[in-house]
This record gives C-alpha cells, structure tokens and sequence, in this order.
C-alpha cells in the first residue's frame, strides 16, 4: 500500500526527497537547456551566408 | 573503444542513444519512487528508511561518478585526447550535485536516527566531505584559468590525485569505528536487507546511476558542440 503519512519523521523525509528532486530536476534541465544553446548557435554559425566551412 | 574517441563517431553513435537514456531514467524514477512509498515502515528507523532510497543512490553514484572524472582525466592527461577531457569536465557538476545531496540527506537521517546532523570524527562523513571538496576544486581550477590546454592540464593533474580518495570513502567503514553503519549491499555474505528494502534501492540506484549517464552523455556533446562554436568563432576573428 502507498504510504505517505510519515508521521513523527515528515520532517525529515519530505525535504530529502524534496531535495532530491529539485537537484536532479535542474542538473537535467540545466544539461538541455545547454544542449539546445550550443547547437542553435553552431547551427547559426554555419548558416551565416558567405562561409563555406561545415566542419571545423 | 578509441574508435569512439572520434568526436564525429561519438556525436552520431550517442545521438539516438541520448534519448533512450533519458527515457530508462524517467521510467525508472517513478517506479522506483513508487517501491519506496509501498515499503513498509522499518521496525527500528520507522519512516526515515525512506530516505535511504535517495540517500545510498546519491552517494554511491557520486562516488561512481569521481571514478568517471578521474580515468577521463587519466586519457586526458596522458594522450591528450580531447573528448576524455570533455568527458572529465562534463562529470564534474553532477559529482558534487550528488555528493552534496548525499551529505544533506545523510544528516536529515542523522539527526532523528543518530542525534546529531553531522559527525565530525566519523571517517565517512570526512570522506565524502572531501570527495565533495575534490569536486568544488576541480571545478574551481578549471573556471580560474583562461588557457584551455593549460586548465585542462592541471583539472586533469587534481582529477588523478582525488582518486586516491576513493578507496578511502568505500573502506572507510571498515578501516575506521566510524558511526556510519558499514556497507550493507557489497558484502561477502550479499546483501543485508529484506527485499522489500533491497528492490527500491537497487532500482532507484539504477535510476540515478541511468540519470547521470544521460547528463553526462549530453554534457559531452553540448562540448563537443561548444568547442566548434569557440573554434570558428575564432577563426572568423582572424578572417576579420
């Protein structure tokens, strides 16, 4: 049975899964959104008009 | 494996690999949240057992995690190949994210458990008090100089020195009386809990091990990535 009542200790539990959640949350986030970023700026880079380069 | 080491052969190998890993990763969260809130109450630390299935995932992925940064910084240093010090540098944040939440949620089961939010004697919590240190240095070095190959050199030089540490960490508990109950998983006689215990905390071990490999994987192709976009924004300078 799912049990979230953690009774005396909910003082204890939820901030550590809060924690939890919030640090993972933004070490994911923070990893796309930085994915996202360098490729449309590469993506830039290469489409500017008057250069011929594709690959380093 | 040094096939791999092609940072084109890596970009498009990873590609359709990324997505998998993240999707394992959600999907094994969930279920592993969903064990540790079925559980029963442990009969001695009551509902604080919950917070052993974050716990032990955090610390021993974050120990895991300064072994990835530490052989990265191995081929990094010695044949200056600069993927390995993508991959070391990449793993850097998400090693202190998860040794930070491995001290933090360590104390909130200290506290009720032990009495005390923190030890300063007990030779684990010193431990993985300095891995967490190794990890701020790292990044610290890295971020104070300019000159890439030289910062790569000297992250590269304190990477291999932490690893020194982590025999430290995982014997700890044996070498020292620490408070820090001893391992409970890897050990000769298997592991000492119920599998009503054992199931939540190896799948959410998988979760956050998986989860890292997907940050981790996607950290070194948005490098990869980045150093293009460095390179020839350089080289369009000097056209300039």
């Amino acid at each position: 049975m799912l049990d979230l009542d953690m009774g005396r200790y909910a003082a204890f539990v939820w901030p550590a899964w809060g924690l939890s959640a919030i640090v993972l949350a933004a070490l994911a986030a923070r990893a796309a959104h930085a994915a996202r970023r360098w490729s449309a700026e590469l993506k830039r880079l290469q489409d500017e008009p008057g250069t011929t380069e594709s690959q380093p | 494996m040094f096939g791999l080491a092609n940072p084109d052969r890596f970009l498009r190998f990873t590609r359709p690999l990324t997505p998998v890993l993240w999707a394992a990763a959600a999907v094994l969260l969930v279920v592993g949240t969903w064990f540790s809130f079925t559980a029963p109450e442990d009969y001695q630390q009551g509902d604080t057992v919950r917070i052993m299935f974050v716990h032990v995932p955090a610390a021993s992925v974050g120990l895991m995690i300064y072994g990835a940064l530490g052989v990265s910084s191995f081929f990094a240093l010695v044949f200056r190949h600069p993927l390995a010090d993508a991959a070391a540098r990449a793993a850097a944040l998400p090693g202190a994210a998860f040794t930070a939440l491995a001290l933090a949620t360590g104390s909130l089961w200290g506290k009720p458990m032990w009495g005390a939010w923190w030890a300063w004697g007990d030779a684990r919590l010193m431990s993985v008090l300095i891995l967490f240190l190794f990890y701020i240095g790292y990044m610290a070095l890295r971020a104070s100089i300019d000159d890439e190959a030289k910062a790569t050199r000297a992250a590269a030089v304190l990477g291999l020195v932490g690893l020194i540490n982590l025999p430290i960490v995982k014997f700890s508990v044996d070498w020292w009386n620490t408070l820090h109950q001893p391992a409970s998983l890897l050990r000769a006689e298997g592991p000492a809990m119920p599998a009503v215990y054992l199931t939540p905390l190896l799948i959410m071990m998988a979760a956050w091990g998986v989860l890292f490999l997907a940050i981790w994987l996607t950290a070194i192709r948005t490098e990869i990535v980045r150093r293009r976009v460095v390179s020839i924004r350089a080289r369009r300078a000097l056209e300039a």
